[in-house]
């Protein structure tokens, strides 16, 4: 596996502070000071509605924050977003085609992030990490819901990429792909990425706890609702 | 250490040639519009000889308006889909993430959408012109003219399909908003044939269909980019 990833810049760096975020005319969450350097593993937990996926859509900049700056620096140089071809995200949606089979959806993902196609190796290296091998030729329309997710899962060790995004990257795994996906993500940050999850069940690997409830905007200030329209 | 994500800059041209032929293969691949665009297109048009009935001056007179009116309701129908299927299962995301940008996103959907759906109605138009007993003469500028003006049909129906990508059953709605911006096509392409048909001078009408299309691309792109952006919110 050490010959799939490289070995990522020490130096890299996200990092926000005072994050202010609105939804639908709702504040989601206020003052969020976050860090999370290269060899990082941050694991967002709190409350359904706690803001856990919206954190993710914020820094990958899907989201226009209300206030506040994120800061990311990677070799030398500092941008207010995380940028796009430096990481890979996870949502809870898979991003496959059912029509295709795992290996189209599999080169389709990879042409999409890098313009070439993949060697067949490193799909079969990356599919067996899951226990996806068998899978390839089949068509996503006859997977499980947990063979989809595991298939979603794949492009993490497809595509090198420092910065790793997830949304509930633990849902509907056994315990064996568990294992897997803890391993994995072990060795992405021995070799210098950065993983930030959003999870409600303990991932298995030791790292940073940011608890997105404490966060929380106070209600009763009654500031979130717009005045402006009354 | 050497990065190799990093060694030489992807090539925006190959993604977009891959996003291209993806939604070509999903187009007439299982459950793909195209095949129902084309269906839809052909049943309709021979709907009209038992409707208006059999004289053949009668149907050669609505002919060209009939082809073209139907084809314009053949590329919606396969349009409201065009965003929403990869809206709803997240693969929307990951062409946002890709070097692309949000206007090549809406090109390669748009050209692959002109490929895969409206150019075969323009292929196959002649075969129900012959339905229609369309003038000798009108053949040639009824294929010209849907040439010329499809690529618009897809332009500005890429607008209404990234307008109401996260709207449920939002086909109906798109149907209400790109309809009346299919008119000014709709005018010059019939025009251009009726011209042809009566001997007249067909040039005119296609230099206006084209100069619709040319500003279908203009708008149509940076349109559909700015409603993909809202919907990523």
């Amino acid at each position: 596996m050490t010959d799939v990833n490289p070995i990522f810049d020490s130096g890299t760096r996200l990092s926000g502070s005072a994050l202010v975020c609105h939804r639908g005319g709702r504040r989601v969450f206020e003052g969020l000071n976050f860090e999370a350097q290269a060899g990082d593993f941050l694991s967002l937990t709190g409350r359904n509605g706690s803001g856990k996926s919206t954190f993710l859509r914020l820094i990958t900049g899907f989201l226009p924050k209300s206030s506040g700056a994120i800061s990311y620096c990677r070799r030398g140089e500092a941008t207010d977003f995380l940028v796009s071809d430096d990481f890979t995200l996870v949502g809870h949606q898979n991003g496959l085609k059912p029509s295709f089979t795992l290996r189209e959806n599999a080169n389709f993902y990879y042409r999409l992030m890098t313009g070439s196609a993949p060697a067949a190796e490193r799909l079969k290296i990356a599919a067996d990490i899951f226990a996806l091998g068998p899978l390839l030729d089949e068509p996503v329309q006859y997977f499980s819901s947990g063979q989809r997710h595991r298939s979603a899962l794949m492009r993490l060790p497809l595509v090198a990429r420092q910065t790793w995004l997830m949304d509930e990257p633990t849902v509907g795994l056994d315990a064996d792909n568990r294992a897997a996906l803890a391993a994995l993500i072990q060795h992405h940050m021995a070799c210098g990425g950065i993983v930030i999850a959003a999870t409600h069940d303990p991932m298995g690997v030791a790292g940073r706890v940011l608890d997105m409830d404490q966060f929380q905007p106070n209600i009763e200030v009654g500031d979130d609702l717009d005045e402006g329209w009354l | 250490m050497s990065h190799p994500s990093h060694a030489q800059p992807p090539s925006v041209l190959s993604v977009f040639i891959a996003l291209v032929r993806r939604d070509i293969a999903l187009a007439w691949g299982q459950g793909g519009a195209s095949l129902l665009a084309l269906g839809f297109f052909l049943i309709a048009v021979s709907l009209f000889p038992f409707g208006v009935g059999p004289e053949p001056q009668v149907l050669a007179r609505i002919a060209p308006g009939v082809i073209w009116v139907v084809a314009l309701m053949a590329s919606v129908v396969s349009l409201d889909r065009l965003y929403q299927a990869d809206y709803e299962d997240g693969s929307l995301d990951d062409l946002v993430l890709s070097p692309m940008g949000l206007v090549g996103i809406a090109g390669a959907k748009v050209l692959a959408h002109w490929l895969s759906t409206t150019l075969p109605l323009a292929v196959a138009a002649p075969a129900l012109a012959v339905l229609l007993s369309l003038p000798d003469a009108g053949y040639p500028v009824l294929v010209i003219s849907l040439l010329i003006g499809t690529p618009a049909l897809s332009l500005i129906g890429s607008i209404g399909a990234s307008l109401t990508v996260a709207v449920r059953r939002g086909g109906v709605l798109m149907f209400l908003l790109i309809l009346p911006l299919y008119v000014p096509t709709l005018i010059f392409g019939v025009g251009a044939v009726d011209a042809a048909v009566t001997l007249g001078d067909p040039l005119p009408h296609l230099a206006l269909l084209g100069a619709t299309t040319l500003i279908a691309l203009v708008v149509g792109l940076a349109a559909s980019a700015a409603a993909l952006k809202l919907a990523l919110e």
